[in-house]
């Protein structure tokens, strides 16, 4: 029931919102992954993004997609932490895990089965539509399951249809960049600089408007 | 005929355009095959977006009334959207945008509603004067003259304007008249959009002297001229087939569709070259996108529904 729930919600609301009232455009959808375990990693500048990434990926797949997401803000009330856990799918991740405690496990268990992750390395939303600082859990997640491979994904436009704060969604075409996968090359200090480099270079492809 | 929405000249006309598709679609066929090192992926992804615009067009024609309003309605706010997306806007005038991208269904319910009197106001006088209002709320006065011109330029142009090929399918007393307003808006808007592939023709064959340097560099006095006189000779062809007009407002109307796509095409082009983008978009393959394909309309649809009305209606 809540299976076929999470579908009809993947297959017309989502893809209404995301096809019909924003619309994209994608440059090489093709890199995405085609089968799990595997990482999508992403600049983060509205709820919406996860949306977006979910839906650039056939609808067969979707019971294998795992946004991964702070369980603070998404486990914070029982009807958001229901929709969050069986509508939308997520890992919960803590963002000030306790000592002792693996806060990578639910990811760890997820990559075991196949699944594919999406991970926003920003950690938050943040300022709409500039780039953050990358957090290492990603690293960390990578250096386990050094075979898995990690796309990154620069999305934008995102921020400015819906930004955090605003309830209000304002139509925009939104682009999404597809960067060729990265693979574990030892050390993390190494893998997180190559992520950064590999956003950034997807972000100078396009030729934004200015929005302040 | 009662099952279409159309009499039969619309669809005699509209089997002729997807008799010239196909002619269109061998053509690049057997070119390709005659040289098979040669690429021709550019001119086979525009010839089937044509089969695409063409299809869905004419579906949303030939069905009913209503579904050709909500098909306009629906290109433009595609346009507005694109629009929107394409120029630097203020974060502050979030919700000033969404309520410009509002007067889109109130303007063409008023087209459903055929009340003309308010159709040619609404966004002239109601709409320019509300958004600034609304901006002044939100208190940002940073850019404010820009970001005000800029909104309502989008909806006079990409609503406003483009709405009035809605229009002619509700024009009172068009329904008695040769095919209907259907049959005014398939003139117009086959006449614009040949009128801009004639350009090219021309202007890639025979074009030599530029006649527009600094906006558009690729456009020749040959291709103006020669597309215009193409477009003339088309609209006295088919004026008699699908609209009320005798052969000298034919003619004249096809200077008017002619000279005009003309300017809305160069106009959309400085718009772009200001931007610093070559295309407006990437939504239909081979040709960019929205703005790319109904810049010319922005200027003949508004032009053309005054000069009929004027003269029959």
């Amino acid at each position: 029931m809540v299976r076929l729930l999470r579908f009809l919600f993947f297959a017309v609301l989502v893809r209404l919102v995301v096809l019909v009232v924003l619309g994209l455009n994608v440059r090489r959808r093709e890199w995405l992954p085609k089968a799990g375990p595997a990482l999508i990693a992403a600049n983060h500048n509205s709820h919406l993004d996860t949306l977006v990434l979910m839906s650039l990926l056939p609808l067969e797949m979707l019971p294998r997609l795992r946004p991964v997401a702070a369980m603070d803000y998404f486990l914070g009330n029982r009807l958001l932490a229901w929709f969050a856990l069986h509508i939308i799918g997520i890992i919960p991740l803590s963002r000030r895990p306790q000592r002792g405690s693996d806060p990578l496990a639910g990811c760890a268990e997820a990559l075991e089965r196949g699944d594919i992750l999406l991970l926003f390395p920003e950690g938050s939303r943040g300022e709409p539509e500039r780039l953050a600082r990358f957090k290492t859990g990603i690293a960390h997640l990578t250096e386990r399951f050094p075979q898995v491979p990690v796309t990154p994904v620069f999305l934008h436009g995102l921020g400015k249809a819906l930004p955090k704060g605003e309830g209000l969604l304002v139509p925009f075409f939104c682009d999404v960049f597809v960067g060729e996968a990265l693979h574990w090359e030892g050390d993390r200090a190494g893998f997180m600089a190559g992520l950064e480099r590999a956003t950034a270079r997807l972000a100078d492809e396009g030729r934004f408007p200015s929005w302040d | 005929m009662n099952w279409l929405a159309v009499k039969l000249p619309v669809l005699v006309t509209l089997g002729g355009i997807f008799a010239v598709l196909l002619i269109a679609s061998l053509t690049v066929h057997l070119l390709q095959r005659r040289s098979p090192g040669k690429s021709y992926g550019e001119l086979r992804s525009r010839v089937r977006s044509w089969w695409v615009m063409v299809g869905v067009f004419s579906l949303a024609m030939v069905l009913n009334r209503n579904i050709s309003l909500v098909f306009f309605a629906f290109m433009s706010f595609l346009a507005l959207k694109e629009y929107f997306s394409l120029i630097p806007t203020r974060r502050a005038d979030r919700r000033v945008l969404f309520w410009a991208y509002l007067a889109i269904p109130l303007q063409y319910y008023w087209v459903a509603q055929a009340w003309y009197g308010m159709f040619i106001i609404f966004i002239p006088v109601y709409a320019f004067l509300f958004l600034p209002m609304r901006m002044v709320t939100i208190g940002e006065t940073r850019d404010f003259l820009k970001a005000a011109g800029t909104i309502h330029w989008g909806l006079m142009t990409l609503v406003f304007s483009l709405s009035h090929l809605a229009f002619l399918l509700v024009l009172p007393g068009a329904e008695d008249k040769a095919a209907g307003g259907p049959g005014l808006v398939l003139f117009l808007v086959l006449l614009t959009e040949s009128n801009d592939v004639a350009q090219y023709v021309w202007g890639k064959s025979l074009g030599r002297r530029k006649i527009i340097p600094k906006v558009s560099p690729n456009k020749t006095w040959a291709g103006f001229l020669g597309g215009v006189a193409t477009t003339t000779a088309l609209a006295v062809g088919l004026a008699p087939w699908l609209t009320p007009m005798d052969l000298e407002h034919a003619a004249m109307a096809g200077l008017l569709i002619g000279i005009s796509g003309f300017v809305g095409d160069v106009v959309v082009s400085a718009l772009k070259r200001d931007l610093g983008v070559k295309d407006s978009g990437a939504l239909i393959p081979g040709h960019g996108g929205v703005l790319d394909r109904i810049d010319s309309l922005t200027y003949t649809a508004p032009l053309f529904f005054h000069f009929i009305r004027y003269l029959y209606f």
